[in-house]
């Protein structure tokens, strides 16, 4: 009988076991920030709060959404940093949101936080659409640079381009918004089923087009900026191009999760997240940022960047995401013959 | 002699009582079984079922969500196209995997062991690095795309690899050893006298082959096929990585649950997914029963002669595709290796530094270890236990019936099932029957360590089973009867005498479990959480971030990993067998 009572008892530890690693605490942060960002703002918040244990679950944009949305009924995550303004407008309507003024509010510009006086969500900064394109494959290729949305519907880029998935991506989604949105609906569709022809196939993330087009297995993704700054500080030839109608973008935001407990170091990350310190933090690489640190803007972009931000309704982005997808899906997902 | 009747009267009434609990316990440690397989893959699956019959909003709807999906050209085209890629890797698969298994157990192929070892090196590597490799091969700027950087020119060829033609190689080299493997086992039980009986009466060689190899291993052959269709209908992890837009259910899957969280639809997929699966396995389980063994007492083992041509055609056959594999996974190890590729050809370990990618890095490397050997350790102990139940307990049919069926079931369950399935059910938080609450006593294994070990230790199930039940079956059941008549309770014998005995068949069941554990993504990618980030899954979303190199080096950490434990396995199964296995030698 000793064995079986030893194999009881096992499994009784094994059980509590279990138990005890359930009931960890954390702060669990969900943000679609790019995964080489992340540590570097991180190291900064363990600095100065390193009694908080920060966790992080990072996907594209449009996973990170769909997460929030679908565990609306039993919410995971304390946080969420960085993510499009677009989706936390969703997340605000299913509910989710918890209005919450981090200190220092006062300094944001009014265009990048929620109108409402404790507002439900409080960008950090904007980013926008970019071509990653490969110097080296296209020369190759004897392609053009292209400098335009215009330009790209042309048939000499068929099967040469790759674009993020905008169900999944947030640079996806704010880049066909951007084209409805400048071009009327009709013109729009029109022009995205002309731009179909050219792509090569659709990726999950926004940075993976920047990404295959650094590798020189596309000669041209369409991605955003950041990610051609990066790409080409690692070393391969890519240059980033902005496009001449401007560019789709939209603002990474913060906001705090409705929880029935929500902690203190959830305010505290918050407050943190829009501070100076880390401010100047995302403005080494993103132009536009929540409020002006007097940083010089990043090598590569514009001399105005604002003025390439295209005019951009987020209420109408939000309110009209769910059908632009459904009727993207049904046009362009599942071809699946590329050529 | 009242006194000695007396003392054996008790005596007996002891034995009788001892034996009477020990079947007691042995129906209650059977019941348990059966509950807890009930828990872990009947009530998820159960869920599952239910979810693709409800709404968004949970109201029963019937099969419109079956109707809505068929009506999607989008979804419903997947189906096609999965089928199309399962056809056809099972029948390159199939074919290659007997004549390297034909090979193995007919000819004179010498180094028999490595070829056989090298064959199976895809066993260690997630379905992921396939992909990945190729795309270092095939891709637009893989190294036979560009005739080996413009050095053999003439080698220079595209493939078109993103779409069927990616998914099916990657699947033919995933699925190739578990067809070898099947067919080498079925080749090699074979009665000598019935191929000398076919010579002295006359037959050519090739009558021969079709009248008395072919027909000696059709079960083998059949479950061959039916392992590889299932293997590569429900791989997830290459079709990920190079299936460019050509949809299939398994990334149907993914996207729907993981791209939208549209879990209803995740469902509604993974239930076309599960039918052709479930099919299949019914099949060959059916076909399978019919089986009789063809190893009679007085069988003679098949010893193959020299005949020379035929040796060096089957040497040339199993040399080209040993290189191949290797040739394979070593320019996945080169391009991890690679600064910047194709432009920068410097070596290094820039990629093996995981700041900056996202999945976790080493730390997710390490819990990915972690959760290979709870896995391993609790799954070897539960399934071995599981089957020395069924096999050794006399009686109580009806149950031991159901433990079995209920044991073999998640052989035909797809990891990405299993994994959405236990979502639904370990995420609930109660379930409402006719206004009753039941709240749920498992919830709290959600989004732990926990999880992904149970959800492995099913997946890999099966099979671990099936090993165990036959090394158990050699042991006569002798010794049952013998330790019950002796008075010794049935755990005694089972540590003392069954686990000694049946050693090589645990450690292989260990072994089982943690190579596949690394590897795995499918189940593990729906349930995994911030503080349980995972290897295979860090894999899978570098890749999805674009960082296919640090992707690479990753998914090449996990093959040495596993080839670690093989060496290991390989070193304390020497040693085991010296040592336990003594009494099989005379």
């Amino acid at each position: 009988m000793k064995a079986m009572i030893r194999l009881f008892a096992l499994s009784l530890v094994l059980v509590m076991g279990l138990a005890a690693y359930a009931q960890a605490e954390d702060l669990l942060v969900y943000t679609a920030l790019e995964d080489d960002e992340i540590p570097i703002y991180l190291e900064l918040f363990n600095e100065m709060h390193p009694d908080i244990n920060v966790q992080i679950v990072r996907d594209s944009t449009g996973i990170i959404t769909a997460k929030i949305l679908a565990e609306a009924d039993n919410p995971q995550a304390d946080v969420i940093w960085g993510t499009a303004a677009t989706s936390l407008m969703l997340a605000d309507q299913a509910g989710i949101v918890e209005p919450y003024a981090p200190a220092g509010l006062d300094r944001v510009r009014p265009a990048m936080r929620d109108a409402n006086e404790v507002p439900h969500w409080v960008g950090i900064k904007a980013w926008m659409t970019g071509f990653c394109v490969n110097t080296i494959e296209m020369e190759a290729l004897g392609l053009p640079t292209p400098s335009s949305f215009a330009d790209l519907i042309d048939p000499v880029y068929k099967g040469q381009l790759i674009m993020p998935n905008p169900a999944s991506s947030g640079t996806g989604f704010l880049t066909v918004s951007a084209i409805l949105q400048m071009m009327g609906e009709e013109a729009g569709w029109e022009y995205l089923d002309a731009l179909h022809e050219n792509i090569s196939r659709y990726t999950h993330s926004g940075s993976k087009p920047c990404k295959l087009a650094g590798s020189g297995e596309t000669p041209i993704g369409i991605s955003f900026a950041y990610r051609g700054f990066i790409q080409r500080e690692k070393g391969e030839p890519v240059v980033t191009v902005f496009p001449e109608e401007g560019s789709g973008w939209d603002v990474e935001a913060n906001a705090l999760v409705k929880k029935a407990e929500i902690k203190d170091a959830a305010r505290i990350f918050l407050d943190w997240a829009i501070s100076p310190e880390v401010m100047e933090l995302y403005a080494r690489v993103y132009p536009v940022t929540a409020y002006d640190v007097g940083a010089p803007i990043p090598e590569g972009y514009p001399t105005d960047p604002e003025a390439q931000l295209i005019e951009n309704d987020f209420q109408w982005a939000a309110a009209n995401r769910a059908r632009i997808l459904e009727e993207w899906t049904n046009r362009y997902d599942g071809k699946s013959d590329p050529q | 002699m009242p006194n000695g009747t007396l003392a054996l009267g008790t005596r007996q009434q002891g034995f009788w009582q001892r034996v009477d609990s020990e079947v007691w316990i042995r129906r209650l440690l059977i019941a348990l079984l059966c509950i807890w397989m009930l828990a872990v893959v009947v009530l998820p699956l159960g869920t599952l079922l239910s979810k693709s019959l409800v709404n968004q909003d949970g109201e029963f709807v019937g099969l419109a969500n079956f109707i809505k999906y068929f009506q999607t050209p989008a979804l419903s085209s997947s189906l096609g196209n999965s089928m199309f890629v399962a056809v056809l890797t099972t029948l390159i698969s199939v074919s290659l995997g007997f004549g390297f298994a034909y090979a193995l157990t007919r000819t004179c192929l010498p180094m028999k062991g490595m070829f056989k070892g090298l064959a199976l090196t895809p066993i260690f590597a997630p379905t992921l690095l396939n992909g990945i490799a190729l795309v270092y091969l095939f891709g637009r700027k893989g190294l036979i795309t560009l005739g080996f950087f413009g050095h053999l020119d003439f080698l220079a060829v595209d493939i078109g690899l993103y779409g069927p033609v990616g998914i099916i190689i990657s699947e033919v080299i995933f699925t190739f050893p578990q067809a070898m493997l099947i067919l080498t086992i079925a080749l090699s039980m074979t009665d000598a006298r019935l191929y000398e009986a076919s010579d002295s009466l006359g037959a050519s060689k090739l009558r021969t082959f079709f009248t008395v190899t072919i027909p000696s291993i059709k079960y083998g052959l059949i479950s061959a096929v039916f392992v590889c269709f299932i293997l590569a209908f429900t791989d997830f992890g290459a079709p990920k990585v190079v299936g460019g837009n050509y949809n299939i259910l398994a990334t149907d899957i993914y996207k729907q649950v993981i791209g939208q969280q549209n879990f209803v639809m995740g469902a509604v997929v993974s239930v076309v997914l599960l039918v052709p699966t479930v099919l299949a396995f019914s099949v060959d389980r059916i076909v399978q029963r019919k089986q009789v063994s063809l190893i009679a007492a007085k069988s003679v083992p098949l010893i193959p002669k020299p005949e020379p041509l035929r040796d060096r055609i089957f040497l040339t056959f199993c040399s080209l595709i040993a290189f191949l594999i290797i040739a394979f996974y070593l320019t996945a190890l080169f391009a991890s290796l690679v600064k910047v590729w194709p432009y920068t050809i410097e070596l290094g370990l820039w990629h093996y530094d995981f700041t900056g990618t996202g999945g976790g890095g080493y730390t997710a490397f390490f819990n990915s270890i972690r959760m290979a050997l709870y896995s391993a350790a609790i799954g070897v102990g539960l399934t071995f236990a599981s089957a020395y139940l069924i096999e050794k307990t006399r009686g109580l049919k009806a149950l031991r019936g159901i433990a079995y069926f209920l044991s073999i079931l998640p052989l035909a369950l797809p990891g990405l099932v299993i994994g959405l399935a236990y979502i639904f059910f370990f995420n609930a938080p109660g379930w409402s029957f006719w206004g009753i609450t039941i709240p749920n006593p498992l919830n709290f294994l959600y989004a732990t360590m926990g999880i992904l070990v149970m959800s492995n230790i099913v997946h890999f199930y099966t099979v671990s089973f099936l090993t165990a039940t036959t090394a158990l079956k050699q042991l006569d059941n002798e010794f049952e009867t013998v330790s019950e008549s002796m008075g010794v309770p049935f755990y005694r014998t089972f540590f003392r005498v069954t686990v000694p005995v049946c050693l090589p068949a645990v450690l292989e069941i260990f072994m089982y479990y943690f190579v596949n554990s690394m590897a795995t993504v499918s189940a593990v990618i729906f349930l995994y959480s911030a503080d349980t980030k995972l290897a295979s899954v860090a894999v899978a979303n570098m890749d999805d971030a674009g960082d296919i190199a640090p992707a690479c080096a990753m998914a090449m950490l996990i093959v040495v990993a596993n080839i670690a434990m093989r060496i290991i396995y390989g070193l304390v199964t020497k040693g085991a067998k010296r040592k336990t296995q003594a009494w099989t030698v005379r």
